[in-house]
């Protein structure tokens, strides 16, 4: 620890915090409602609700990120406050990592239990000779016991090539960072730019192979253990894919605007980490849910 | 000991915004400590109520006043309530209150996602208390919402439940993030690791499984919600899922949940023990590394609630032994508060009452817990009121009674004044004895076999349960007292000193009583 001591910096007061509270009581309130309405075709608020909690939110990002980019821009954060930045992210990010966790275990469950039980293994010789004796375990599950059927999602071709889109989109991001360190504006620019389109790109293919599951291969949602870990997990994926595309947009006009120095960029950082942990959560994705 | 402290922080111009403005807006720790305090005591009435409504109808055998479908939106709602909504805020509450005075912080590390952290959860609770008003009743599947009962066969609201959970989750991650970077970064210089107070440390690994366990039930809602409304079958063996893989899931995040629960008190009883019987604690370093082992214990035990699925024995055994093992470091510290009170100048006021019960009927509730893990016993005690009286020992007399004791210990320091220490103890003693009455012939009951979360039983159970609703009646009586001992406090009462305590020791008793809305703007110089 120093001799001087920064102060650390406490905002007197902030309307943001309340306005992002109602704005999640809309999407949570209206979500529970919005459910119910569209899988049972009744009419109702839910979906006004619902956007309108997304607009007040966005509302309120914007106004709180203005307020702690001005803050930070007049330099009343000290380097104690860009660690406690710095931690929050990581903390945050190993949420995220136990959210994929749930879903991934899940999986493994599934495949390793479930279907060998389904099929008499361990003790359950009777739940499949009484319940389904003509069912199979095999992975990807193309019929359930229950009798639904489906194709599989090959690992070659479109996946294969999007596993390459966001490998290099992680690349082209660190030689960005590179750049951002070592005061290379144009490359700093022009590596932001290439990662944004490479995630864009991302988003479209997997937004195509969606609509091939459905209309070709009859993968859905609803075709069994496969069909629900393969959409779950990609599209929480995905998910994760398009806000840190956001982040990164807004990081990349800040760029322009000539925000970040080599030395103070904890914004860019932190989009940068959390650009890396979807790559790794794809790559796990990719080897469980397509290759093996 | 000294309790003379020099009042040079007075000078502070400490003005705080007026009205309803500095609650909505403040990102002061200490009023977003008391609103996470008052929430959680509002909470705890409300889900209280219900109790009263379960211990009313299971006064006599037969239907008397409920229906069964809503006994069980009770049973459901009383204990999500109690565990979300009373027991985890009342801690955070403690720790955004303590946690910046304790270490010699200005605040919490992020004080503006401090105050969203708060105000998410009046939300989710209104969310939770309005689906009970749905068409259909809320959720009435229990509060472990096992599927397919929260799938297959619930109601309509159960989204709002889903959802309602969801931002509960968000809220506690977001708590959770704070008080991790605050006890990493600001800590005072000298502030070392293991100068800290208990309750911090103690806090510190609560904070790290609420970072890895709340996401886990966010997966398994979600899951809920698309098994329910979209579809899926996760937990659908005809899918290709299994219904057990919910209760996996689920109790990968309900184990290490329990023990969020009770660390927080751990270290509330290991500041108080030592101020009354006025010697350091015994084995701080043991204490540490205890609550340390129990956390990593409590990823790897979740199955000992799911002895009667029918697991493999191998399985069957590892969780067994896993959950025994926990009793080693949980006995370490029972060993380490009775010696710190061996030999000590003791005297009894209510903090340490309350924390003397803790300590025994804590134990008691760790025995029960003990019982509980031996697989072939537990296939006996499983679903019954066994159950429910261990569980009922370690969150209202183990939880709930360290929150009362928390609550006296630092009352005089929130309010400047002296609570009354007469109706203090009469709201001890009154408590003590109708818990008891309350939780300990539940196991009797559950021993000879009553089934939990039955709203009717047979007729050989009567004169025990009407025994167990007067205890019930009694102990939320008792609780008015608590309320009119609070309100007394914060209205006035006798000047409190900045020790308070002749034997506290720590940075919070150095600042005044009460303590000014901003402490430690520079940090303090740490002997």
């Amino acid at each position: 620890m120093s001799k001087t001591y920064e102060k650390y910096y406490v905002p007197a007061q902030s309307p943001w915090p309340i306005v992002g509270a109602v704005a999640l009581f809309l999407i949570a309130f209206g979500a529970g409602n919005y459910v119910n309405e569209v899988t049972r075709q009744q009419p109702g608020f839910g979906g006004y609700m619902l956007a309108a909690g997304f607009v007040v939110l966005i509302f309120m990002l914007f106004g709180w990120f203005k307020n702690v980019i001005d803050e930070s821009m007049s330099g009343l954060y000290s380097a104690q406050m860009d660690r406690s930045f710095r931690q929050g992210m990581s903390w945050f990010i190993v949420s995220e990592v136990m959210f994929f966790m749930a879903f991934f275990g899940a999986l493994f469950y599934g495949r390793v239990i479930a279907l060998d039980w389904l099929s008499g293994g361990s003790n359950n010789a009777m739940t499949f000779e009484i319940l389904w004796p003509s069912f199979e375990a095999m992975w990807p599950l193309l019929k359930t016991p229950g009798g639904i059927e489906t194709q599989a999602m090959p690992a070659t071709g479109l996946p294969l090539i999007n596993t390459a889109i966001l490998v290099i989109s992680s690349v082209t991001l660190h030689f960005a960072h590179t750049g951002l360190e070592q005061n290379k504006r144009g490359q700093l620019k022009i590596m932001l730019l290439v990662t944004l389109l490479l995630g864009a790109t991302f988003l479209g293919l997997q937004v195509y192979e969606y609509i091939h599951a459905y209309r070709d291969l009859g993968l859905t949602l609803a075709s069994g253990f496969y069909g629900n870990t393969f959409f779950l997990l990609t599209g929480f994926h995905g998910m994760h894919v398009t806000l840190g595309a956001i982040i990164l947009l807004f990081v990349f006009f800040r760029v322009l605007k000539g925000h970040f120095t080599p030395e103070k960029h904890f914004a860019f950082q932190a989009a940068a980490w959390y650009w890396h942990f979807v790559d790794v959560v794809w790559l796990c994705l990719y080897v469980f849910v397509y290759v093996i | 000991m000294s309790a003379v402290v020099t009042d040079h922080e007075h000078e502070h111009h400490d003005h705080k915004p007026a009205g309803i403005k500095r609650w909505l807006y403040t990102t002061n720790h200490k009023d977003i400590g008391t609103m996470y305090l008052v929430f959680a005591l509002i909470m705890f009435f409300i889900g209280g109520a219900m109790a009263m409504v379960i211990r009313a109808e299971l006064f006599q055998p037969g239907m008397q006043f409920v229906e069964p479908n809503f006994f069980n939106q009770m049973t459901t709602v009383h204990g999500l309530i109690m565990v979300f909504g009373a027991v985890m805020p009342a801690f955070t509450g403690l720790a955004n209150w303590m946690i910046p005075m304790m270490i010699g912080a200005p605040d919490m590390a992020l004080p503006r996602m401090n105050n969203w952290s708060f105000w998410i959860l009046p939300f989710a609770f209104l969310i939770l208390l309005m689906s009970l008003f749905m068409p259909g009743g809320g959720p009435s599947f229990g509060w472990t919402f096992y599927a397919p009962l929260s799938t297959t066969y619930s109601g309509d609201s159960t989204a709002l439940f889903v959802f309602s959970v969801h931002i509960m989750g968000i809220s506690s991650i977001m708590g959770a993030i704070n008080v991790i970077v605050t006890i990493f970064n600001l800590r005072a210089p000298g502030m070392t690791w293991m100068k800290m107070p208990l309750f911090v440390w103690t806090w510190l690994i609560t904070a790290f499984l609420l970072i890895m366990v709340m996401p886990v039930l966010a997966g398994v809602v979600t899951m809920v919600l698309t098994d329910k409304y979209f579809g899926t079958s996760f937990f659908d063996a005809a899918g290709g899922g299994d219904p057990v893989l919910f209760q996996h899931i689920f109790w990968f995040f309900g184990h290490p949940e329990v023990y969020i629960m009770i660390l927080p008190a751990f270290g509330i009883v290991s500041s108080i023990v030592p101020t009354f019987a006025r010697k350091p604690l015994f084995g701080y370093a043991s204490m540490v590394y205890a609550t340390s082992s129990i956390a990593l214990l409590s990823f790897l035990v979740w199955a000992h609630h799911m002895f009667t699925t029918g697991m493999p024995v191998a399985g069957a055994l590892f969780f067994m032994y896993c959950t025994m093992l926990i009793a080693v470091p949980t006995g370490v510290k029972v060993f380490n508060w009775v010696a710190t009170m061996w030999r000590g100048a003791m005297t009894f006021e209510v903090p340490m009452m309350f924390a003397l019960a803790f300590i025994v009927l804590f134990t008691i509730g760790g025995f029960s817990g003990l019982m509980l893990a031996i697989t072939p016993a537990d296939f006996q005690y499983h679903d019954t009121y066994f159950v429910v009286a261990h569980f009922h020992y370690v969150l209202v007399t183990g939880a709930v009674f360290s929150i009362i004791a928390a609550a006296y210990y630092w009352l005089p320091k929130w309010t400047g004044h002296m609570y009354d220490e007469k109706l203090g103890q009469w709201h001890f003693w009154c408590s003590l004895i109708s818990v008891n009455m309350l939780f300990f012939p539940m196991h009797f009951v559950g021993l000879a076999g009553m089934p939990r979360r039955i709203p009717d039983y047979a007729l050989q159970f009567a004169d025990f349960n009407a025994f167990i609703s007067i205890g019930g009646f009694l102990f939320g009586a008792s609780q008015l007292i608590f309320v009119w001992v609070l309100v007394k406090c914060a209205r006035g009462g006798e000047k409190a000193t900045a020790q308070v305590w002749e034997g506290a020791e720590g940075l919070e008793w150095e600042v005044p009583s009460p303590a000014p809305y901003h402490t430690f703007e520079t940090p303090p110089v740490i002997k």
